[in-house]
């Protein structure tokens, strides 16, 4: 079982990655592995380069140094088919949904699927139909707006998009910002739903302790400029750092790991 | 990787199909068309499905097959647990009410007709509107002069204006060198030499000059405006300045329209001055026509009141396009697609507005000016 694990490639892999914005260090050699079927939380600080370093995993910033390698293959260079077909095993949920506003929900989720041009419009309809009751959306949702959207469903309907491809690594931006309570609980479980019936691996950046404790498997603290800790919830809660006991045992967080169960740790 | 693999088996009482390796979208949608024609050559009711060998299937795999099986689960199969799971859910998304069509009616020519007409109709009442609008606020600002927006106006002025006058020069100083050059080609065959002033005076400063520059400014301050508009509703920053009781129209249509109209005839005056000095070097180099004598019978043959009716149009033409392109920077709907349509609306319009009411100049003008 072990040999089986050290065998495997883990699915995201940052190796030494420096990061500067003008005078100010982001990232300075930080390391990073996640492994396949894990649900990593990455939290830290406002500020403290969380969203930059997912935009690094996804290709859309580049590092100053330091390599990024998802499913063991670096993300850029080996010509354009090869950098589109790494890309397409990956899906991102961004913060605001980022659906393309000119299209219905039904063409937004159906845009990677004709993108990819292998499939008939039969099929296609097939595909997003059960993509859009994956999420729990209905048939008749298809042909509203974004604009009519409410911010519920536009995270759902982003997700049903993200899972087009049937990507194998999915990556969220803050899934539930701007949601409310209850909105944001049941996003968080139909993630976890389809993240283990799918077999994701899911890396999802959040301070949003409720989503954190019921989602992820381990947690890595991004603090300091490198990742400061990385384990599951009940490890980074032993470890003595201001920044973590500040983050963990605050009145607010102590109440959200209560509902979750994991207080009995502390 | 393994591929998804079909094998068939024929026994007495029907088919046996064993399905194997992978069934993903990955290593499907390449040869979907011909996995989906094989399976559907294999598949009759009569075939017993073994999917116990699968190392993998997801949606896309899934679908090919629930396809291929008449969108039913076939009587006999044998499945993993774990694979079940994706076409449960694809048979209860297959039995989901699906979204009701719009049956087409017949009356849809009328009814496009009838839609073109109302939303021409909406145009006029919301141009009106602003129109009156605009009258409200400047009676307003009249009233009371501490609430004229003095920071945006100059600002406009600045963005509209100042930064408008390296494309107007360039612009005006060619024109005026093509149109001095090309009359100059004619006049010549006639021995007409002197008479490039008056072509080259009366043409730009009365009608080429403030069209040429209206044209200019309906497609860079115009589009600048709508676009600005239209991001700030997308944004909701409208609707937060209306929360903070700051009223749109005074805020953000008013000083827009005001700067415009301010500064059009200026643009008009300075583009005119150009293509002047653009006509007059042509004329010196083509037809000898010396500085001197150029400054000196202009005056004569284009009489002032040409410079007048120039920079009036020029403030009537700077007025409109910036009615028009608050009209539509107002109207887009929170999507890209609203916005570009609205973009390209506003200029067109304007454009077209600008020389609709340059002939309406040209003939309540005509015995006006003209020294014959």
């Amino acid at each position: 079982m072990i040999s089986a694990i050290m065998t495997t490639t883990p699915v995201i892999r940052i190796r030494d990655l420096c990061t500067r914005f003008g005078d100010i260090w982001i990232h300075r050699q930080l390391d990073l592995e996640i492994q396949r079927g894990e649900l990593v939380s990455l939290v830290g600080g406002s500020g403290s380069g969380k969203t930059t370093l997912l935009r690094m995993v996804v290709g859309l910033l580049l590092p100053d140094s330091g390599s990024i390698e998802i499913f063991g293959e670096p993300l850029f260079g080996g010509g354009v088919v090869r950098e589109r077909d790494l890309r397409q095993r990956f899906g991102v949920l961004f913060q605001q949904g980022a659906l393309f506003s000119a299209f219905n929900v039904f063409d937004n989720i159906a845009f990677p699927l004709r993108e990819l041009k292998r499939y008939d419009e039969d099929a296609i309809h097939d595909l997003v139909m059960l993509k859009l009751s994956m999420v729990e959306l209905l048939p008749r949702h298809g042909k509203l707006m974004p604009a009519e959207l409410s911010g519920g469903m536009i995270k759902r309907v982003a997700l049903a998009r993200a899972l087009a491809l049937e990507p194998e690594l999915l990556l969220l931006d803050e899934p539930t910002a701007g949601l409310d309570p209850d909105r944001s609980d049941s996003f968080v479980r139909l993630i976890r739903m389809l993240g283990e019936e799918l077999g994701l691996t899911v890396m999802l950046v959040t301070h949003d302790l409720d989503t954190l404790a019921a989602l992820s498997t381990r947690v890595a603290v991004l603090a300091e400029q490198r990742i400061l800790a990385y384990g599951t919830t009940e490890e980074i809660m032993q470890v003595d750092h201001p920044f973590i006991r500040n983050f963990f045992l605050s009145e607010r967080s102590v109440r959200a790991l209560q509902n979750s169960g994991l207080a009995a740790v502390l | 990787m393994s591929i998804a693999r079909i094998e068939v088996i024929v026994r007495e009482g029907g088919r046996h199909v064993r399905l194997s390796g992978r069934w993903t979208l990955a290593t499907t949608s390449q040869r979907a068309a011909g996995l989906a024609d094989e399976l559907s050559r294999i598949a009759d009711p009569a075939s017993s499905w073994d999917c116990l060998e699968l190392e993998a299937i997801d949606s896309a795999g899934a679908i090919l097959l629930w396809r291929a099986w008449g969108r039913a689960l076939p009587l006999q199969l044998s499945i993993r647990p774990e694979h079940w799971r994706i076409f449960e859910r694809i048979d209860t998304a297959d039995h989901e009410p699906r979204a009701a069509m719009v049956p087409i009616s017949p009356l849809r020519g009328a009814m496009i007709i009838g839609t073109a007409v109302i939303g021409i109709g909406r145009h006029l009442i919301d141009f009106v509107a602003l129109v009156g609008q605009f009258g409200l606020n400047l009676a307003h600002v009249v009233r009371y002069p501490a609430d004229l927006p003095r920071r945006e106006i100059s600002a406009n002025l600045y963005k509209s204006g100042v930064r408008a006058m390296p494309v107007t020069a360039l612009v005006g100083f060619l024109i005026g060198v093509v149109l001095s050059y090309l009359s100059a080609l004619q006049l010549k065959q006639f021995g007409a030499d002197i008479f490039i002033v008056n072509i080259i005076g009366l043409g730009l400063v009365r009608e080429l000059g403030p069209v040429l520059v209206a044209i200019l400014v309906a497609g860079r301050s115009g589009s600048a405006m709508t676009a600005q508009l239209g991001v700030m509703r997308v944004t909701e920053e409208i609707d937060a300045l209306a929360t903070m009781g700051v009223p749109q129209g005074l805020r953000l249509v008013f000083p827009k329209v005001v700067a415009l109209t301010i500064v059009m005839p200026l643009l008009v005056l300075w583009a005119t001055a150009i293509a002047l000095i653009g006509g007059m070097l042509s004329a010196q180099l083509q037809l000898d026509i010396s500085y001197g004598f150029f400054f000196q019978t202009l005056p004569r043959v284009v009489p002032a009141s040409n410079l007048w009716i120039g920079l009036v149009k020029g403030t009537v033409f700077g007025m409109f396009v910036a009615l028009i392109a608050c009209h539509f920077g107002l109207r887009v709907r929170p999507n890209t697609e609203s916005l570009s349509s609205n973009t390209t609306a506003s200029v067109v319009s304007a454009i077209t507005v600008v020389i609709v009411i340059d002939a309406v100049f040209a003939i309540a003008t005509r015995h006006i000016g003209l020294p014959l």
